[in-house]
């Protein structure tokens, strides 16, 4: 999919930017409005394949040197870690907590471990999608 | 767990090391490493001699599967504890004899000694549980680790042919038993033995009480090889001798002895007679056919084989007839108590003297290269000390003084003959057949004995006949078969040295309704007992018989070789075979067509058919939305969607036919009040498209195949029926509200104490966070297969 | 409401079945899409339809919609995307092995396994 479309690739690298910082708003936002990690995972993937149809495969595996198969590992692995985790406190497996904090530059804001678990999901998401798309591009 | 319940378990943990071992220690046999739990475990069984003296039993339980009554309670009372040591005693004298026997260059010893301790603990497993069903777990076991150890040498057809028979006839034997375990937890409603002798009454008098008896008794007499069953024990002889020796004298073809002795307490009090008839009757049957069939068999470990069965029956004959002592009253002098107590000295006995017989064939098969009797003779003078054991292990089974083999078949005698004075349940008539034939098949048992001895060891040496140099064995090979003569030797002097401490116990755990106390076995019985006469003459007529078998061989010719009980099985196997491969082929196409309309069909059949009966059928349509000119428009794009797929004849319609059909649905979810539905079915719409438009690439430009027109009109008639089904399904199913919805609870608790406002997301990722879970679980499994097919193949390519 | 949707499910599900019966693999992966759809309004409608807001916690206390079945739904359409995927992967190799998509030709019968 060797493709020189000049206009599809500049405008690609802006949009693909704003398509990323609206997944990740969706990710922040799922607690409280519509979306989340599966969402916000969807539509990191569909970004990265604007970038795939914009560029060849493998333009982008240098633009982002990602091994989506381990982004889904670690997925995986933030998920069950942040489910187990809370046997290490004594409470039952799964039982999320969350708490208020005053950062700096943001504010007071509600930190949440079920967030931690979300972005576990959010990873799965963004590594299989991306493990299949561009395993079957590959492919000759 | 105590330390009872590890003892059970330790072969199967100790088997786990058997491999690291072999791998680890390639100088060292094996055998050595396995002979040490063998013979702990043997001390260990040992100290409970003096615990179960006094009819007293140890009881240990774990609680296994509660809900369900069962539990893994150990039991050791006399009988338990006899087999126990018979298990791991004789198990440690093969182990040994396998060290010299197997050699560990050419033999995959890791495998067979892993089978070897799988069935050492699946017996101590069948001798030691008191819940049926632990039981019978490991009843299944022993017949599956027989099964191993039976075709060990694979690579021979007889071998296989050998252990598939064991294992289909034990294996059909075990789902009868365990029939009979089911039935008589319905009588009774516990699977512990112990509970069920507590309420013997019961069981006596319920209607289930004959078929229960049946069924054990299919169990047990498969498992020991009783007529007609006995069919497999020949050909399980392809195993290597050191199993045979194991299996095949001492404790699997036992383990039907066992269960019969075990259930004798609940099923001897039978009121029809059917018991001692059947248990005695089948036992007599299989003695003399046993020992007829041994004497025309040229292959030593045929006759062997042969002779196991027989004297499997003698001892089941005995178990049957000794029931008849609980049907008369004098309880402290009971003569026909004999028969158990005979039964129970027999089955040691039998164990010493057949392994030291068994290991003795396998040293002749080892040195000579041959078990046939035509090809041997004249080995006295070669092979001096494997002549003295097999001439000590065959005296012995003929019941010639003074070996234990005597006094056992005396006893025999004695109980045989005290049917006579029996009067119950057509004893009175047809009683006299017991002695009788019990007398004709020990002349036959004294006949293929001599053949045994002096067939193999005296005559002429025929050197050219033998594949080897014959020489005596090492002496490692001796030490077992020696221990096992030597034995043989000291039960049949001092037998009163087992009556107390193991014979007593055991009889007692048969019949608990007894006391058995103050056993003599003696030699002598003075001149007026019958036995003695009956022991002389099995000596003369016997010693003619042998002597002149040669003319009277003949009558085997009687018997024709396709009416066998072999014939039989090897006629119905390949039947059952090709029957089954035929059935299954008319509706096992391989189209995979066939299979998604059976599932649609009977989809279609059984909902339909509950909806129909249950009257499930409603329309409540107080509380339904309402209809607005949205929905409509929707409603037709998804129907136009649907018709454009299944007309489509390019791929591409098809597939944005397709996509409009999920855009369609996330408006539904917009409509529908599921922001987060739409919002997720809109990103996977789009990137569903690439994905089908990128696999474009390497699929084919066709989108249908040519379809005659009955073909699709079933097909139509079938989706039609799925498409009704599923709308009436989903009509009564919003109609109809049986229970509350649980999400009342997820409303309420979103925001306190769950900390969020979007309710869908904290289900996902709070309350029901294990769904989530295995979600992107199977997610990745899915993204790992795809990567898989393809690049997996992609290496293959490059190496080939 | 609910009975058009209860229709819709119907002709969803009847043309999946239809297209599951048919030779082509390809449209028998396109089948499990439609049935997917299918599964998921049917388990929205089950829901009841349109009983209440948008379900986000709101001060008012307005009544809000079942938020379980969208949960469940949310699911199933993450995973029947990663079904089709491997569908779609294993209709390709299948091809591009046995150099047909004709389900009559892809008998795993003897021989073939």
């Amino acid at each position: 999919m060797k493709s020189s479309d000049v206009i599809l690739q500049t405008t690609s690298k802006i949009v693909f930017f704003v398509i990323l910082l609206f997944a990740i708003h969706l990710f922040f936002e799922g607690h409280y409005r519509p979306g989340g990690g599966f969402v916000g995972g969807l539509v990191t993937a569909g970004a990265i394949v604007l970038f795939l149809l914009a560029f060849d495969i493998k333009t982008v595996s240098i633009l982002l040197p990602f091994d989506y198969k381990w982004v889904t590992a670690i997925g995986l692995l933030i998920s069950i870690l942040t489910a187990a985790g809370s046997i290490v406190f004594n409470v039952p497996f799964f039982t999320h907590t969350y708490d208020h904090f005053h950062l700096p530059l943001i504010g007071e804001t509600s930190l949440h471990t079920a967030a931690l678990f979300d972005l576990g999901v959010y990873l799965v998401v963004v590594g299989v999608t991306m493990t299949i798309i561009q395993t079957i591009g590959e492919s000759e | 767990m105590s330390l009872l319940h590890i003892a059970i378990l330790s072969p199967f943990i100790f088997a786990i090391f058997i491999p690291f071992f072999y791998k680890g220690f390639k100088s060292i046999h094996t055998g050595w490493f396995t002979l040490i739990l063998p013979i702990v475990l043997f001390l260990y069984f040992l100290q409970f001699l003096p615990k179960v003296g006094g009819g007293s039993s140890v009881i240990e339980t774990i609680s296994w599967i509660p809900s369900l009554n069962i539990d893994f309670t150990v039991k050791v009372d006399g009988l338990s504890l006899l087999f126990a040591l018979l298990i791991t005693g004789i198990g440690s004298l093969v182990t040994l004899y396998s060290i010299y026997y197997l050699s560990k260059e050419k033999e995959q010893l890791n495998t067979f000694y892993v089978y070897l301790l799988l069935f050492m603990g699946a017996m101590l497993g069948v001798v030691l549980s008191d819940n049926l069903i632990v039981l019978y777990t490991f009843w299944e076991f022993t017949s599956f680790s027989s099964f191993f150890l039976i075709g060990y040498w694979f690579d021979r057809e007889k071998s296989r042919y050998g252990a598939q028979k064991s294992m289909l006839i034990t294996v059909f034997g075990g789902l009868s038993l365990l029939g009979g375990i089911i039935l008589l937890y319905i009588m009774t409603g516990t699977f512990r033995i112990s509970e069920m002798l507590a309420n013997v009454d019961a069981i006596v008098n319920h209607a289930l009480f004959i078929p229960a008896m049946i069924f054990i008794l299919l169990g047990a007499f498969t498992k020991s090889a009783q007529f007609p069953f006995h069919i497999w024990l020949p050909d399980a002889m392809e195993a290597p001798t050191p199993v045979s020796a194991y299996l095949h004298s001492a404790t699997m073809v036992k383990a039907g002895i066992y269960l019969v002795a075990r259930v004798s307490p609940i099923f001897a009090l039978d009121q029809s007679g059917l018991w001692i008839w059947l248990v005695g009757g089948i036992g007599i049957i299989t003695l003399f056919w046993g020992s007829f069939n041994a004497i025309k068999q040229t292959d030593l470990k045929a006759i062997l084989a042969f002779s196991t069965i027989s004297q499997l029956g003698l001892i089941m004959s005995l178990l049957g007839v000794g029931a008849a002592a609980l049907h008369y009253d004098y309880l402290d002098d009971n003569i026909f108590m004999v028969a158990i107590i005979a039964a129970v000295f027999h089955l040691i006995n039998h164990a010493t003297f057949k392994g030291s017989l068994f290991m003795v064939v396998g040293i002749i098969d080892h040195e000579t290269g041959t078990r046939d009797i035509r090809r041997l003779g004249g080995l006295m003078q070669i092979m001096p000390i494997t002549f003295t054991i097999a001439f000590i292990g065959a005296f012995s089974m003929a019941g010639i003084p003074p070996f234990n083999g005597f006094l056992s078949k005396e006893m025999f005698f004695t109980g045989m003959v005290r049917v006579l004075q029996m009067d119950i349940f057509h004893l009175e008539t047809l009683g006299f057949l017991f002695p009788l034939i019990a007398w004709v098949a020990s002349v036959f048992t004294f006949v293929y004995s001599m053949i045994v001895v002096w067939k193999t060891f005296a005559g002429k040496y025929q050197p050219d006949k033998l594949s080897k140099k014959a020489h005596e064995a090492p002496l490692g090979m001796l030490i077992s078969p020696v221990i096992l003569v030597s034995l043989v030797i000291i039960f049949g002097l001092f037998p009163n040295l087992l009556s107390d401490t193991i014979i007593a116990p055991a009889a007692q755990s048969i019949m608990p309704q007894f006391i058995f106390d103050d056993i003599h076995i003696s030699h002598w019985h003075g001149w007026k007992s019958p036995e003695l006469y009956m022991t002389i003459g099995v000596i003369v007529i016997g010693a003619l018989l042998y002597l002149t078998a040669a003319k009277w061989k003949r009558v085997y010719r009687l018997f024709p070789e396709k009416l066998t009980f072999n014939k039989l099985y090897d006629a119905l196997l390949p039947s059952l075979e090709t029957g089954s491969n035929l059935f299954i082929r008319s509706h096992m196409t391989g189209f995979l067509r066939s299979y998604l309309a059976y599932i649609f069909i009977f989809f279609i059949g059984i909902l339909g058919y509950t909806i129909w009966s249950k009257d499930a059928f409603t329309i409540n349509r107080a509380n339904t939305a309402e209809i607005g000119i949205y929905e409509i428009v929707l409603a037709l794009l998804i129907v136009i969607g649907c018709v454009t797929i299944i007309f489509a004849k390019s791929r591409l319609t098809s597939i944005i036919a397709l996509g409009a059909v999920g855009y369609t649905v996330s408006l539904f979810f917009v409509i529908f009040r599921a922001p987060d539905l739409a919002l997720t079915q809109l990103v996977i719409e789009t990137i569903s498209v690439a994905l089908f438009l990128l696999a474009f690439y390497h699929l084919p430009k066709k989108f249908r195949h040519e379809e005659s027109r009955r073909f699709k009109l079933n097909n139509a008639l079938i989706s039609i029926a799925v498409g009704v089904i599923v709308a009436l399904i989903a009509i009564s199913s919003y109609s109809t509200k049986l229970f509350d919805s649980i999400s009342k609870y997820y409303v309420e608790h979103t925001y306190d104490p769950a900390g969020g406002e979007n309710m869908v997301n904290v289900i996902l990722v709070d309350f029901r966070g294990f769904d989530t879970l295995f979600e992107i679980s199977v997610l990745s499994i899915a993204g790992l297969g795809i990567y898989g097919l393809i690049k997996l193949r992609m290496t293959r390519r490059k190496e080939g | 409401m609910e009975i058009l949707m209860a229709i819709i499910i119907g002709i969803l599900f009847a043309s999946a079945t239809y297209l599951f019966l048919s030779k082509s693999i390809l449209r028998i992966i396109v089948a499990s899409g439609l049935l997917s759809h299918g599964a998921h309004l049917l388990i929205l409608t089950m829901g009841g339809l349109k009983q209440g807001a948008v379900p986000l916690v709101n001060k008012e206390g307005i009544p809000v919609t079942d938020p379980l079945p969208q949960a469940l739904i949310l699911t199933a359409i993450v995973i029947s995307f990663g079904v089709t995927a491997l569908f779609l992967v294993l209709a390709y190799r299948a091809y591009q092995e046995l150099g047909t998509d004709n389900m009559d030709q892809l008998r795993g019968t003897e021989g073939n396994d």
